[in-house]
């Protein structure tokens, strides 16, 4: 029978990636954006980060080992998961933050829904969005140290001026992954030189969200205004490694257009119209939603169905 | 009086309208904010049920088949607007705070229900007892939903400070979410709870007592003779 398993007529050729080594380089992917933070908040921020990524894990582990089935903490996804929500939480968060968005993140969005490929949502979104929602004095203090006041955005929102190339650098209040554009930037070129992400999603977003904002935003074609939405809050972070999460985004490359345009339009409707100045997550939440719509209407013709009547 | 006890606990365990049967869930999402919100909605949907029950028993032979829908609404209808004004009128505070869902619960799914289900074939005295079990069990489970969802989200249970002073309510418990939340869960335990006890050999079935064995007319999906009907071929049919 093992003879028979190797009998191989055409010249298959094996594919090097297995899920743990993606994972493994969205994590390395992730470390400039973690690094910036830890950088730029201080060790509160690292302590944050850890505490967030021990929680997704050894709630994966310990799911897994009561309900008796296979342990999978190895393909590191509970890993980025953590890692991921750490990075949009604000550096005064308490530490039971990360215990809890961690643990809604693994248990309700990602395990009680099949597991990792079966989370009809992104987990770490999912439980921003739970903390957000129930914690929401918490969440949205960006006090700390280093910056007090609010985000960039905020002052956006308000009409005052802000410093793009803060925004840029990084060098502003907010989330401990989300301020800095260039640390954000070179992790997404990693995933993108190693073949993990392509810019489908992530070029379509940014570009329908400019777009969204030139016409909308009430400043016509100012450069500053625009560039402002595009570095401000969690655009970047959102859009290179949470849109493009394998499990939650479109299959097709006609849905993944889509699905890129429908969150560039849905956060610039949130930023622009929306009573608070940031609206990536709940967004990327609401495409995640609409993802088996956006398939469906994608799905491509099998051939010789669906031609021209006659 | 063994029929009146067999229906109560029916009502309250082995066809408990949220838990098992799944009905009447937009009361049970909605106001289900407090312990005290939830007891008061379910205490008020059993007087509803109990009396229509009885009403509708008492008038099975007279109504005629073909109208009894419109009959069944206009007797519930009745009474929930007497329910409505004597809550007005005594209870304000709670009646404030159910608002809408109060007139809403002439179209609650349990009453309609039990009257179709039960109360239009069988006699008083049991539709009685069936209309409290049911409303009982409702009212046990919305309790329950507005204990837990009042706890986690406000920290207190009928409005005692019940957490420590150190515990930030999850604010997201006393919104829409939280109902959902609570509902799925206190369901799988309960599910949890039935699995655990027909694997000890308890009998956990949903055979309702006032069964004529007429399974082409029966409403009840969940009811165990459907099953005896369907494998008929395989084996002997009880």
């Amino acid at each position: 029978m093992n003879d028979l398993m190797k009998v191989s007529s055409n010249p298959h050729i094996r594919s090097k990636s297995t899920t743990s080594s993606i994972m493994m380089t969205v994590v390395i992917a992730l470390l400039p954006a973690v690094g910036f933070g830890i950088c730029n908040f201080g060790l509160k921020a690292l302590l944050l980060v850890l505490v967030t990524v021990a929680s997704t894990v050894l709630t994966e582990f310990l799911f897994e080992k009561i309900c008796k089935k296979k342990v999978t903490i190895g393909d590191f996804s509970a890993v980025v998961t953590g890692l991921l929500l750490a990075l949009n939480l604000p550096v005064s968060a308490p530490w039971w933050i990360g215990v809890i968005g961690g643990v809604f993140a693994i248990l309700v969005v990602k395990m009680l829904f099949g597991g990792l490929g079966q989370n009809f949502m992104n987990p770490a979104l999912g439980a921003r969005c739970f903390l957000l929602i129930s914690f929401t004095s918490i969440m949205t203090n960006f006090d700390c140290d280093a910056y007090t006041g609010a985000t960039p955005l905020a002052n956006l929102k308000s009409g005052e001026a802000v410093n793009i190339l803060d925004m840029v650098i990084g060098r502003t209040a907010g989330t401990i992954g989300e301020t800095s554009m260039i640390a954000i930037v070179v992790g997404a070129c990693i995933l993108i030189l190693f073949g993990i992400i392509d810019l489908r999603i992530p070029g379509t977003y940014i570009v329908t969200l400019a777009v969204f904002v030139s016409i909308f935003g009430a400043h016509g074609m100012d450069w500053p205004y625009i560039s402002a939405h595009l570095s401000g809050g969690g655009l970047m972070l959102g859009a290179f490694f949470m849109a493009t999460d394998y499990v939650t985004r479109p299959i097709t490359k006609k849905g993944q257009y889509l699905y890129g345009a429908l969150l560039g339009i849905l956060t610039g409707i949130f930023r622009i119209f929306g009573p608070s100045a940031e609206g990536v997550s709940y967004a990327i939440i609401i495409g995640n939603l609409l993802v088996p719509l956006i398939e469906k209407i994608t799905l491509p013709k099998a051939f010789g169905k669906g031609g021209e009547k006659a | 009086m063994n029929s009146a006890k067999e229906r109560l606990v029916n009502g309250i365990v082995k066809e408990n309208p949220t838990f098992v049967l799944m009905l009447g869930m937009c009361p049970t999402l909605a106001v289900t904010t407090s312990a005290i919100n939830g007891l008061g909605m379910g205490l008020t949907t059993m007087v509803v049920l109990a009396l229509s029950n009885v009403f509708i028993s008492l008038l099975r032979n007279i109504i005629p088949d073909k109208v009894r829908i419109p009959a069944f609404i206009v007797i519930i209808a009745s009474f929930v607007t007497m329910v409505e004004l004597l809550l007005q009128g005594f209870i304000p505070f709670l009646y404030d705070a159910l608002g809408i869902y109060i007139p809403l619960i002439v179209v609650n799914c349990i009453i309609l229900g039990r009257a179709e289900a039960y109360a239009y074939k069988n006699p008083v005295i049991p539709s009685l007892f069936d209309g409290i079990g049911m409303g009982l069990g409702f009212s046990v489970a919305l309790t329950c939903i507005g204990a837990v969802r009042e706890l986690l989200g406000a920290g207190e249970i009928f409005g005692v400070h019940i957490m420590p002073e150190s515990y930030v309510p999850v604010s997201i418990f006393i919104m829409a979410p939280g109902a959902f939340f609570v509902l799925a869960t206190l369901t799988a335990i309960q599910n949890k709870v039935k699995i655990a006890g027909e694997r000890k050999g308890k009998d956990m079935s949903k055979i309702q007592s006032g069964c004529n064995s007429d399974c082409m007319n029966c409403s009840d999906s969940g009811c165990a003779h459907r099953l005896y009907d369907e494998k008929a071929g395989e084996g002997d049919k009880k």
